[in-house]
């Protein structure tokens, strides 16, 4: 027989997982250090744009550039919501109304494009129809298709319908690249919830609308915050079909308004001088709120995304 | 189907007096008790017991009485703020019955409701099911592929196979006149044995042995003009007997090919020359009188016992 120790099996087996989380978190040397310089080098535009928000204007274009403010100053967000841009998009519209545009065009793709695709991918989980399957391969390939590629046949077609440069136009050019990744990735939670649960509710007295509300959305809430997230980013930071489809033809409270990606390139124009510290500012502002609410969900949202894939 | 959540095809479903065959579930009045017990898993155990009431409209005190009410009859009270991926797999099984009766519906639906717990658990929560089930007094359709299980819960219990009823009777009838070959292959454990052997008009013949048929089922064969039949015996039906013994007229020969002991019982698995090849059977045996393997026994035969039936149709003969 052989022998164990005092610490018993257990004992050891407790051990050697220890040992082993403890290799998996602290890794290689080498890869420590590849990793540390990937996150410097992605990393290093988000602290320039942070510091340069704080410099005063005589000392944006210092050179060597400062990596540190010898100065601090908040005078930069003061002048980013009262600075106009010029050229392209002349009247310029202001920051803050360019913000809320932004705000109302991420909040309204999420809306519907998670209305669209929680009933979608309802649909694909859970009936049997014809083309199905054809549906569900199509969801696929379309995800493969760059983003950029799509905004000529867009245009053209919101052209077509006379929608172009309209803020519900600019919608509609988000919702549709956006489906088919919330359909496929909802479709995965959806399936992961066992058909006997929703007929458990159907016996104990729901209708089919009210075991979907009170029983099947629960369960795959997680599923709809990581898509709408993923849904709200694209709306957020996108640049290319923004400036295409809407330009600075929006409207908010009667003012002309663009996008918040647009109104901060239009920032940068030949024809005058730069204000770096106010589109540091205003990068600043746009980014953070974004950042921070994402490194507050990133725990829920990873385990969000991965739970959806794997039946359990 | 009966829950409504499947199309009836043909026919009408009943409940009381009451037509139900296009009714939606939550008309019918019938809780189901699912194999995977079906928990809401974003809700606690007292949210799930509640969970029925609320979607009948049963005002809050009551709601909480009744649930308290099932809590307490299954032993679940201080599990009532656990949700379900904290519970064992019989807590959640006692959930799911808790979820079920708290509604006091006309009938429950089990769908193999043990099939997950272990031996043990099973065994322990079956008499809690059948105690439960004798104390509340309502209907149950019980679904299970355990004979011992719809042996010993079941007043009536129906035999499918491939979706076709073979019989419905009371167990004993079930063990005692299985109605063909298939019900007498199902029910009992050990299998009955169950041999295709010829037949010449009195007794059907194992080797050199002749084992008489009992009266009505021999004149259903030779009526029939049959030359074979099948023969079945329970394993109760076969008893290992000694030179000595003298209440065992009909003896076969036999050798032990397998002694299976289970402490309170034992099976011994036998070849009875049969024919080209032996005929594999197998009877109980005193388990503190065990055979050994290859050991050649004589094995007695309770004739009075034999089931008898048509070889081509499987029906039984003689009654």
């Amino acid at each position: 027989m052989t022998a164990i120790g005092p610490m018993g099996a257990e004992g050891i087996a407790a051990t050697a997982r220890v040992t082993s989380v403890r290799r998996r978190r602290h890794g290689s040397t080498p890869a420590t250090v590849a990793l540390l310089v990937i996150a410097a080098i992605w990393l290093f535009p988000i602290y320039y744009m942070l510091i340069d928000a704080f410099k005063p204007n005589n000392d944006l274009l210092h050179y060597p550039p400062q990596l540190w403010p010898a100065q601090w100053t908040l005078a930069n967000f003061q002048e980013a919501f009262t600075v106009n841009g010029a050229g392209p998009t002349v009247p310029q519209p202001s920051f803050l109304t360019s913000l809320f545009l932004s705000a109302v065009v991420a909040l309204v793709v999420v809306a519907f494009s998670m209305a669209i695709s929680l009933f979608a991918s309802l649909a694909v989980a859970r009936f049997n129809f014809r083309g199905r399957g054809t549906m569900l391969v199509a969801l696929l390939v379309a995800q493969m298709v760059p983003f950029a590629s799509l905004l000529i046949p867009i245009f053209i077609e919101l052209n077509r319908v006379g929608l172009i440069f309209t803020v519900p136009a600019l919608i509609i050019a988000y919702v549709a690249p956006v489906l088919p990744f919330t359909i496929w990735t909802l479709r995965g939670f959806v399936a992961s919830v066992p058909v006997d649960i929703e007929e458990a509710a159907l016996t104990d007295g729901c209708s089919r609308l009210s075991a979907f509300w009170r029983v099947i959305f629960p369960l795959i809430a997680p599923g709809l915050v990581a898509t709408s997230i993923f849904a709200f980013i694209l709306a957020w930071n996108d640049y290319v079909f923004a400036y295409t489809i809407l330009g600075n033809s929006g409207t908010v409270f009667g003012q002309t308004a663009e996008t918040a990606s647009v109104f901060l390139f239009g920032l940068i124009n030949p024809s005058r001088v730069t204000p770096w510290g106010e589109l540091f500012a205003a990068s600043l502002i746009f980014t953070l709120p974004v950042m921070i609410f994402f490194l507050i969900i990133q725990r829920r949202l990873a385990a969000g995304l991965t739970a959806g894939a794997v039946k359990t | 189907m009966l829950a409504g959540l499947e199309m009836v095809s043909s026919g009408e479903i009943l409940i009381g007096d009451r037509v139900v065959t296009g009714a939606p579930p939550k008309a019918r009045d019938i809780a189901m008790v699912f194999q995977s017990y079906a928990l809401y898993p974003h809700l606690s155990v007292a949210d799930n017991l509640a969970f029925p009431l609320k979607q009948k409209g049963v005002s809050e005190p009551e709601r909480s009485q009744r649930v308290l009410e099932a809590a307490r009859l299954l032993e679940l009270e201080p599990l009532l703020d656990r949700r379900p991926r904290q519970l064992s797999g019989g807590q959640r099984q006692r959930v799911a019955m808790g979820r079920a009766i708290v509604r006091q519906p006309q009938a429950f639906l089990m769908d193999e409701p043990l099939s997950n717990l272990d031996a043990k658990l099973r065994v322990q929560t079956r008499a809690e099911i059948a105690a439960l089930q004798q104390r509340l007094g309502t209907t149950t359709v019980y679904v299970t592929h355990d004979q011992v299980e719809a042996m010993t819960l079941g007043h009536r219990v129906a035999v499918l196979r491939d979706g076709v009823l073979q019989q419905c009777d009371t167990p004993r009838r079930l063990y005692e006149h299985p109605c063909n070959v298939f019900v007498a292959g199902f029910v009992g454990s050990p299998a009955m044995n169950l041999d295709r052997l010829p037949f010449d008009g009195t007794a059907a013949r194992v080797g050199e042995v002749a084992v008489p048929l009992p009266g009505a089922a021999a004149s259903a064969a030779r009526r029939a003009g049959l030359s074979e039949v099948v023969l079945g015996l329970r394993p109760d039906a076969l008893f290992p007997v000694t030179a000595g013994d003298s209440n065992a007229a009909l003896r076969l020969s036999c050798e032990v090919h397998l002694v299976e002991d289970t402490g309170s019982d034992a099976w011994v698995h036998l070849d009875a020359p049969g024919g080209p090849a032996p005929l594999r059977l197998v009877a109980r045996a005193d388990p503190r009188r065990l055979p050994s393997v290859g050991e050649r026994i004589s094995v007695a035969i309770r004739v009075a016992e034999a089931h008898v039936f048509d070889p081509a149709s499987g029906v039984r003969l003689g009654d």
